[in-house]
Order: structure tokens, then C-alpha cells, then sequence
């Protein structure tokens, strides 16, 4: 058994069991964390195929800006988990059915399908160009209208996020810099004559 | 023993069955159906890497970065609703989610 072999056994077999434990954790928050374990240990995995920016980049964006923003919900939220996890029991069965069925027919799809025989998995880097230097190549050529309709769905969604999440409290006191701006002498200052020994 | 495409392709197939099983099972909590969702998705981009360094293409790779895009937005948009329904109504749990009677 060589290293490469024994690594991606580690690497599944983390993944695999952290994705049960994301999925029967009684805590959110663990949930979350597991979810991050199965996020790195996929990285892993993609390290071992040589797609080694797909690798960094997850763990950058996922498990330092998706599970984040999980952790960030479910800690802002006072919800009682307890309460929703009480249907967990009863959906077991046909949960448990329902995925057998699915892993049974994927897997008969995957064993029926022969793939020509190979030494290892590689991922292809013509010439002596790193795995970052191929994938820009290919993507700022010949996909370079798919890159910008990536760029226009995260504009979209920060848009949609704040546009969902900002929330204008009416009774909140706040600058107004036009009418701020538009105040003049006139209308600021009353100059008051005032008799002497009279008070205001 | 080596490392073949089938192998990637099984540990991605048991990653989808387990996101499939916990959308089923945790029919109450919508936090743990959108973390289910994302491990369908890496279990996608799991098959899309594995089938690229297969066929010795790099298509496959765009493509996994892409689909990487869409599930963090998607991700940002479904926690922004679970927010605002969250302000809304004080709960979280999917069966209260009927107020459209649909």
C-alpha cells in the first residue's frame, strides 16, 4: 500500500464519517464544525487528484467564509434545537431507505461503467506549468464569459443578502446629511430681543 | 492497490446519499438542510475533479470552481432568508413555513 493510497483512505473515510456527523449531530454548532472537518478532508482528497488550487481555494472559501457564516447563524439565532430535532426518529426509517436506494443505484451505475485502465489519477499540466498557471490559462481564454456570469451571481447574491437582511428600524434617530446640508442661517437661528431683568 | 476513478466516484456517491438522507431526516431544521445541500455539492465537485484528472482535461476543474461560486452564493441568500424569516416569524422549524398556503 503505498502513501498516496493510505492518504486517501484517511481523507475519505474522515469525510464520510464527519458527513454522517453533520447530518445526526444534536447541536447546530457541531453540525458546523464536522462540516468544516468534511470540507478539509475533501481538499485533501482534490490535493491527492494534483487539482491543487480546487484544494486551497475550498478550503478558503468554505471553510473560511461559508462555515463561518453557518457558525455566525446558527449562533445568532435563539432557536431552540431541541425542538426541531424531535421528528429525527421518525423520519429515520424512510431517511435510511431513501438514502440505501440511492447509494445502491449510484454505485450499480458506477460498477457497470468500465474505465480504462490507468497507473493514477493526474491532473493534466502541459509543459512544466503549475496547476494555477493551467487553470488560468483555461479560464481566462476560453471561459472568460463563464467567469464573468460567476462574478455578476456573487454581485447578485451580496445584493440579495443585503437587500434581505437590512432592516430599517422606524423610531431609530438617524443623519439625515441632506436636510443637514440644506439648513441655513435663517432657518437655524432665531435672534430673540430680550427686555432686561425679564428673563426669556 | 491503486487509486482509481472508482474510488472518488464511490466516496463521492456516499457523500450525495448522506446529503440526500439528511435533507430526509432533518425535515425540521432548515441550517442542517442547506449544510446537507452543500455536501451534495462537494460530493459533485468531488466527481467533476476525479473524472478531470481522469480524462486528463481541465474543464472539469472550471467547472468545479464554478459550481464552488454558486454554492457560496447560495449559501449567502438561504442564510439572509433564514434570517429574515427568523426576524419575522421567531422560529426556524420548515412546517411553519406556510403562511402562502400553497
Amino acid at each position: 500500500m503505498t502513501l498516496a493510497t493510505a492518504f486517501f483512505y484517511l481523507f475519505s473515510i474522515v469525510t464520510i464519517a464527519s458527513a454522517v456527523m453533520v447530518i445526526s449531530a444534536r447541536n447546530p454548532v457541531h453540525s458546523v464544525l464536522f462540516l468544516i472537518l468534511a470540507f478539509v478532508n475533501a481538499a485533501g482528497l482534490f490535493l491527492l487528484t494534483g487539482a491543487e488550487f480546487l484544494a486551497m481555494i475550498l478550503v478558503v472559501v468554505y471553510v473560511g467564509a461559508v462555515a463561518v457564516l453557518f457558525l455566525f447563524v446558527v449562533m445568532m439565532l435563539d432557536v431552540d434545537f431541541a425542538e426541531l430535532k424531535q421528528g429525527f426518529l421518525q423520519y429515520l426509517p424512510i431517511g435510511m431507505l431513501v438514502g440505501l436506494i440511492v447509494l445502491v443505484e449510484l454505485i450499480t451505475v458506477i460498477g457497470v461503467w468500465s474505465v480504462a485502465p490507468q497507473a493514477a489519477l493526474s491532473t493534466p499540466t502541459p509543459g512544466h506549468m503549475t496547476n494555477v498557471e493551467a487553470l488560468g490559462r483555461v479560464l481566462y481564454t476560453q471561459y472568460v464569459y463563464l467567469f464573468q456570469a460567476a462574478g455578476f451571481v456573487l454581485l447578485t447574491a451580496m445584493i440579495g443578502a443585503i437587500v434581505l437582511t437590512l432592516h430599517h428600524r422606524p423610531n431609530v434617530r438617524r443623519q439625515n446629511i441632506a436636510e443637514q446640508n440644506a439648513r441655513t442661517r435663517a432657518s437655524a437661528i432665531e435672534v430673540k430681543k430680550v427686555p432686561s431683568r425679564a428673563g426669556v | 492497490m491503486v487509486i482509481g476513478l472508482e474510488h472518488y466516484l464511490i466516496v463521492a456517491a456516499m457523500l450525495f446519499t448522506l446529503g440526500v438522507a439528511g435533507i430526509i431526516l432533518n425535515r425540521k431544521n432548515v441550517i442542517v438542510i442547506l449544510m446537507s445541500v452543500e455536501l451534495i455539492l462537494l460530493s459533485v465537485n468531488l466527481n467533476l475533479v476525479a473524472f478531470s484528472a481522469q480524462l486528463h482535461d481541465l474543464t472539469g476543474q472550471i467547472f468545479a470552481l464554478f459550481i464552488l461560486t454558486v454554492a457560496a452564493a447560495e449559501a449567502a441568500i438561504g442564510l439572509a432568508i433564514l434570517v429574515t424569516y427568523f426576524r419575522n416569524r421567531g422560529t426556524i422549524a420548515v412546517e411553519d413555513i406556510n403562511m402562502m398556503k400553497g
